[in-house]
């Protein structure tokens, strides 16, 4: 009995050992944020004296883009939700004739390199003046929540009883009042993180910010760290401090939805 | 297309009007109708910019073209152009090395850590979920603290393997053309293994207790175990792993551009940062999307092979 605890605690020890060495990039991120002491030469393994000077130079510098970002991605989770969630709820009714579509539907749109979808989006974009605009860019950044939203959400919504909304149609709603009424408000953790998800996905683009914007009018923070790096990369506390401010939804999402984070990334890519 | 079709086409026995079998018909169309909006809007982002990228590829697009509207088509010109590009070239070889090298990477530790957590102790599940971090994190924020990291005078790195004596000088990780695209590829490695390990644990989960317990009996080894039990009934989801992470790797483009911007030299330039680069920075959107079409081609020959390989799977009732 006591070999195994021991085991067991030796495996709780080599557990802790793999989390240091795989997130010690992150650590090292926050390190360099909290060391205000502009050292290029050598940076102290734990921040001694922390400060908050990094954070405050990159506020005042990033904090547009950081607001760009917030926006551009609460922007993108409406979208995304809007289309995913009705979508979802037919579909889910429709039976296993629908939902073989949205697998394969799905499957179909993983396969589309996102380079490509802004190579011929750019040129659509020009046409319909959406380029610089921030309406734009959250039209193209729902797109990476989308998918993934409409399988989360329907794999849910199949398994809400069929007696439940039939009821409500007995009662005299319609298809849309029980969808409104009866099934949203049932799926509530479903769209929370489908939502945190459609965040976090437009939160980190980088691709179509860098593609649809020829300005500066709409810079979310992950195109202007890249620009900022290209600049001035000196100035490597506010860099880091940007970098942990961005890494901020991450973490958020880890925390607030951990049970459903891994069990969202294999729904939404294996089923 | 397959929904427009099933739209036009209502199920069989639902004819006459007034009859419970239109009011079914009238069902299923209100039940498309729901997922109609979320339909266009795929068709508008996902299958236009696909066709779109097909026909430009053969089209004389200029930064000129946005203003005049014209974009004459020039058959293969914008085709024999990337192919005689050694830009294009060299990117093909690049993309290779590193789809194959992250793959591999990702795969072997993702997998290693999946076996490692399926062991139950304390503060597992806690590891586990904190683990997922680096694969949330935007890649440009992983890219630009690798940077930092693998810088070559003042990367923790370096500084670290020459105090340990590993390296006697400091390694140009990202400047030296010989060893940029090894890095990229172990930066890549390191966002990837959440991912790989995630989905292998749920796989690994689904294996049936008791054939571990059959194969103790039988007095089987830990390795022994591994290869004849573990390994062929992970296989399909050992599949879907590989096949999207080569979907996602071969077309990866922030991480490159924020860590090396494809060069030095150009020597980790990929088919994703060149389709970027011919589109956006010499602003020939024609030879941008001819590379494009080559990403589609290469990821829908893996989607195929993927395909028949569940169908096969499946036939053979597996």
């Amino acid at each position: 009995m006591s070999t195994r605890r021991l085991r067991r605690g030796g495996n709780t020890v080599i557990a802790l050992i793999i989390l240091v060495i795989l997130l010690f990039p992150l650590y090292w991120m926050l390190n360099i944020a909290l060391q205000p002491g502009e050292s290029l030469a050598s940076t102290d393994w734990i921040p001694t004296a922390p400060g908050w000077e990094n954070f405050h130079r990159a506020l005042s510098s990033q904090g547009g883009p950081l607001g760009t970002s917030l926006v551009v991605a609460l922007g993108a989770v409406v979208v995304c939700l809007a289309l995913a969630a009705p979508a979802a709820y037919g579909l889910a009714q429709l039976g296993p004739r629908g939902s073989r579509t949205v697998v394969f539907g799905t499957l179909i749109t993983q396969m589309v390199p996102g380079i490509v979808i802004a190579n011929a989006l750019y040129s659509a974009y020009v046409d319909l003046d959406l380029v610089n605009s921030t309406f734009g860019l959250v039209l193209a950044d729902a797109s990476l929540g989308l998918p993934f939203s409409i399988v989360l959400l329907r794999a849910f919504m199949v398994s809400i009883p069929r007696e439940v909304v039939e009821a409500a149609l007995v009662d005299g709603a319609n298809r849309f009042t029980a969808f409104w009424r009866i099934v949203l408000p049932m799926s509530r953790n479903a769209l929370i993180t489908s939502g945190l998800f459609a965040f976090l996905f437009a939160w980190s683009d980088f691709m179509f910010a860098l593609t649809l914007n020829t300005t500066d009018d709409v810079k979310p923070v992950t195109l202007s760290m890249y620009e900022y790096i290209g600049a001035h990369v000196s100035d490597w506390g506010a860099v880091m401090a940007t970098a942990v401010v961005s890494a901020v939804p991450a973490a958020v999402l880890l925390v607030v939805a951990q049970k459903y984070v891994a069990a969202g990334i294999t729904g939404g890519s294996v089923k | 297309m397959t929904i427009t079709a099933a739209v036009q086409a209502p199920p069989a026995g639902s004819t006459a009007a007034g009859t419970p079998g239109a009011h079914r018909r009238r069902d299923t169309l209100l039940r498309w109708g729901f997922a109609a909006p979320a339909v266009l809007y795929m068709l508008a982002f996902f299958g236009y910019p696909l066709v779109r990228n097909v026909v430009m590829s053969l089209q004389h697009y200029t930064p000129r073209s946005f203003f005049t509207g014209e974009s004459p088509f020039n058959g293969f010109d914008n085709w024999r152009a990337v192919f005689d590009n050694p830009l294009f070239t060299g990117s093909l070889w690049h993309t290779l090395v590193f789809t194959l090298g992250s793959l591999l990477g990702q795969f072997v530790l993702g997998l290693a850590l999946a076996v490692f957590f399926s062991r139950r102790f304390r503060l597992s599940g806690f590891v586990r979920a904190v683990l997922l971090l680096p694969w949330l994190v935007p890649m440009v924020v992983s890219a630009v603290v690798w940077r930092k990291l693998l810088d070559q005078d003042t990367g923790v790195i370096n500084s670290l393997l020459t105090n340990l004596h590993i390296v006697s000088s400091p390694v140009p990780w990202l400047s030296s053309p010989g060893v940029a695209l090894l890095s990229a590829t172990l930066v890549n490695i390191w966002i990837g293994i959440p991912f790989n390990m995630v989905i292998l644990y749920g796989g690994l989960q689904e294996i049936p207790r008791d054939l571990y317990e059959a194969a103790a009996l039988d007095g089987a080894g830990a390795w022994r175990t591994f290869r004849s039990v573990t390994l062929p009934l992970l296989r399909p989801v050992v599949t879907v792993v590989l096949v999207l992470g080569f979907m996602s790797t071969v077309k990866i483009l922030d991480l490159i551009l924020a860590l090396t911007g494809g060069g030095p030299a150009d020597s980790t330039q990929t088919l994703g940062t060149v389709t970027y680069q011919l589109s956006f920075q010499e602003l020939d959107f024609g030879q941008g999307a001819v590379v494009g079409d080559i990403l589609i081609l290469v990821s829908a020959v893996f989607a195929v092979l993927y395909l028949r390989f569940n169908r096969a799977n499946l036939g053979q009732g597996k």
